[in-house]
């Protein structure tokens, strides 16, 4: 009898080496893959040499086959465009969730399949569940400090029966200590922080070098010019820091005006919204009954604010119970029901 | 665990098993006769005695004076040395500053040509037809009395495919007085005889593991008085043209090698061209499947081959679990399969590259190993089209 096939995205972290690790455990028949994604200069990333080799030595240590597949022209069109063009248009991007959208969820899940493999398993921080009538689910992880279903929140349940996000189930340093006790070169690697394609230099620098940047001004609420720019790509709705201002109180971006390159600054509750109008929505399985309560969650590690999904299941708006920091236009917004994801949507400028 | 199926080994471009006999020549040259070739007394002689015995066994089969034949770590090297070492000499005797080179060559000299136009060379770059063959009329019209370096290879590694040299090195004499011809003949000397197909050309790079001897070992023939600034400098061995101790277990293992490879050649081409030509019949059944590189003009050992609709990333993937061990592209660092600059080169567009997978047969190939293979790709390739994306 051949045991399942489980195709591993082993991205050279310790995450995704304990996910290989506990398939391996539990019987499977498992393969490694890292992705190359990115072939520009940055040294830093998931895609990097020595990442592909802590994934190739992990594999070779659990002693299963690893594969290199090269992502990289995909990753352009769909990750690294997009990104610049979200900046340049006043919008903020999620580049991790567009890669799981449409590499690791799209482009590997069907290579997974092309493959013969029965899932497809990443070392994301999540739980796939089965609910009482045994359909897939995505929950929050066991360590609520590590928790990514924020990230997965666009798979449908579709997607979800094809996957596994072992992990899921234990707490970060669970993790570790299982790596460490299988020895495996991975146990004391630090977490990846930062976008992997942005170098050193930074998100401004890297935009820099792709978009001519556009001068403008910068306003008040009243439309007062209190100072200038050198181009939009490094503001975000809600920043503070960086805005080269000297205000009597904290100052925060409130608006981007991509057209005119204009960049307008207030208070706090200048930010404040009722409501979140949304596009693109997925959902795990069926959208939410219109008006009805869901929590919202609008960045990785933000916290979850109730509200009334008024949308449709195309877009529409979202009514916060309180009024709430608006939300920059690009972002990916995740719903949830206690701990399980309902869908996701981006939010619309 | 299930038992792992019988592999099937189609990669001997990339690499060889080391012959047995260049296996026992090199043995002694570890403990034993472990003396550096440079020293004075009775253990650094016998080391010595070896070293150029090699070398002199090297030189009669690749058409060389003993004098000529200079070892390096490998293919690689050897290729940078004669782009980058006869490009700076010809500068520095102020012959003029032009390098040619051909679009397919390997990275080893495409990576050395690109340092050379940091330096301010003129880099001027050949192409090839859509069969794989050097275009000798584009490389007449881009050769001029300033061209000091001009690299064409004898066998392609991806295609397989024997290059003109002879007409090279004919057009490259007619037009420019001080240029010398280089060759990567690498992938050549498993399978032609480089004395006679290079006989006029004045640098050949050749590598020991791709004709059954030892990793990290190759030769740079260097033709009586073409110059050459050296790579690595100190001690002066080598002529001076590559310094640091001599690693004589590889040049003995090198020689041994190529003598083997010689003393066999016409019966391995023989038998390689026959499995060669049973296995093409038998992928030809797989409908749309082409060959890439001119058959008239390829070695024995070369099949490469796309399959439309197919992702050789993931078919690789398949034959590998089926113990056949294949390749696409050329491999970077990473392991990723990088879409070929070679096929590109011969007008392929990228997904008709993406689909292209390269099986290439060696003095160790068996008829079990075609046999395997074509039990396993057209099952393979099947599988893959039949796949329907379940993501969306």
């Amino acid at each position: 009898m051949t045991s399942p096939r489980v195709l591993v995205a082993m991205s050279g972290g310790v995450d995704s080496s304990v996910a290989a690790a506990l398939l391996v455990d539990a019987g499977h028949e498992v393969l490694g893959v890292t992705l190359k994604l990115w072939g520009g200069e940055s040294d830093s990333g998931c895609c990097s040499v020595s990442d592909v080799e802590d994934a190739r030595r992990v594999a070779a240590q659990l002693d299963i086959p690893h594969y290199v597949f090269d992502y990289s022209v995909a990753f352009d069109e769909h990750v690294v465009d997009p990104y610049v063009d979200a900046y340049s248009s006043g919008s903020t991007p999620n580049p991790c969730v567009e890669c799981n959208r449409h590499i690791k969820f799209g482009l590997l899940l069907d290579r997974a399949d092309a493959l013969g493999c029965d899932s497809l398993a990443t070392g994301h921080h999540a739980r796939r569940v089965r609910d009482e009538r045994g359909r897939a689910q995505l929950q929050r992880a066991v360590d609520s400090a590590k928790d990514q279903s924020y990230v997965l929140a666009m798979l449908t349940g579709p997607q979800l029966e094809r996957l596994q996000f072992p992990v899921g189930e234990l707490t970060k340093s669970d993790v570790r200590a299982y790596a460490a006790r299988l020895g495996l070169r991975t146990a004391t690697k630090p977490d990846s922080q930062d976008v992997c394609f942005i170098t050193r230099g930074g998100r401004e620098q890297f935009l820099d070098a792709r978009v001519p940047a556009r001068a403008g001004e910068i306003h008040d609420t009243s439309g007062r010019v209190v100072g200038s720019h050198d181009g939009i790509a490094r503001f975000t709705i809600g920043q503070r820091r960086g805005l080269g201002i000297a205000a009597g109180e904290r100052r925060f971006v409130v608006d981007i005006d991509a057209p005119s390159a204009t960049v307008t600054i207030g208070r706090p509750p200048d930010l404040l919204r009722d409501g979140l109008l949304v596009t693109s929505c997925t959902f795990v399985h069926d959208p939410p009954a219109r008006g009805a309560e869901v929590l919202v969650q609008v960045r990785a590690h933000g916290q979850v604010t109730p509200g009334r999904y008024t949308a449709g299941s195309a877009g529409g708006e979202i009514v916060f119970t309180e009024p709430q920091p608006r939300v920059a236009p690009g972002q990916l917004i995740a719903f949830y029901d206690g701990p399980t994801v309902v869908g996701s949507a981006v939010a619309a400028a | 665990m299930e038992p792992a199926p019988p592999t099937a080994y189609l990669d001997h471009a990339a690499t060889t098993p080391v012959r047995p006999e260049a296996l026992a020549a090199m043995l002694p040259f570890f403990a034993e006769t472990f003396g550096n070739p440079s020293g004075g007394h009775a253990v650094a002689r016998a080391a010595k005695t070896a070293l150029e015995s090699a070398r002199e066994s090297v030189a009669a089969d690749l058409g060389a004076e003993p004098g000529e034949v200079v070892f390096t770590a490998g293919g690689t090297e050897a290729d940078n040395l004669a782009v980058e070492g006869a490009a700076r000499a010809a500068r520095e005797r102020g012959q003029g500053d032009g390098v040619v080179v051909a679009a397919f060559e390997h990275k080893a000299v495409l990576a050395a040509a690109d340092r050379l136009g940091r330096e301010g060379f003129r880099i001027v770059v050949a192409p090839v037809t859509a069969g794989g063959i050097v275009d000798l009329d584009a490389l007449a019209a881009l050769v001029d009395e300033h061209t000091v370096v001009v690299s064409v290879m004898l066998v392609n590694n991806e295609v397989g495919t024997i290059q003109p040299l002879a007409d090279v090195v004919r057009i490259v004499r007619a037009r420019s007085p001080h240029a010398v011809v280089h060759t990567d003949a690498v992938q050549a000397a498993a399978w032609v005889d480089v004395a006679v197909l290079a006989a006029d050309v004045d640098l050949i790079s050749v590598s020991a593991h791709k004709l059954g001897g030892p990793k990290g070992t190759g030769a740079l023939v260097v033709r009586g008085d073409v110059g050459l600034v050296p790579l690595i400098e100190g001690g002066g061995q080598e002529r001076g043209l590559r310094s640091g101790t001599s690693n004589v277990a590889g040049a003995v293992g090198l020689a041994a090698a190529l003598r083997a490879t010689v003393a066999t050649r016409s019966e391995t081409v023989a038998h390689v061209a026959e499995l060669r030509d049973r296995l093409v019949a038998g992928l030809e059944t797989i409908p749309g499947l082409w060959c890439n590189g001119d058959s008239d003009a390829k070695i024995a050992g070369n099949v490469h081959v796309g399959i439309p609709g197919i992702e050789a990333e993931a078919l690789l993937v398949l034959l590998d679990r089926e113990g056949v061990c294949a390749a696409a592209g050329s491999s970077c660092s990473s392991g990723a399969t990088e879409p070929s600059h070679v096929l590109a080169a011969m007008g392929l567009d990228r997904a008709d590259a993406l689909a292209s997978i390269r099986l290439s047969l060696g003095f160790a190939s068996s008829p079990a190993d075609v046999d395997r293979v074509l039990d396993v790709l057209p099952t393979a390739v099947a599988q893959l089209r039949g796949a329907v994306g379940v993501s969306r």
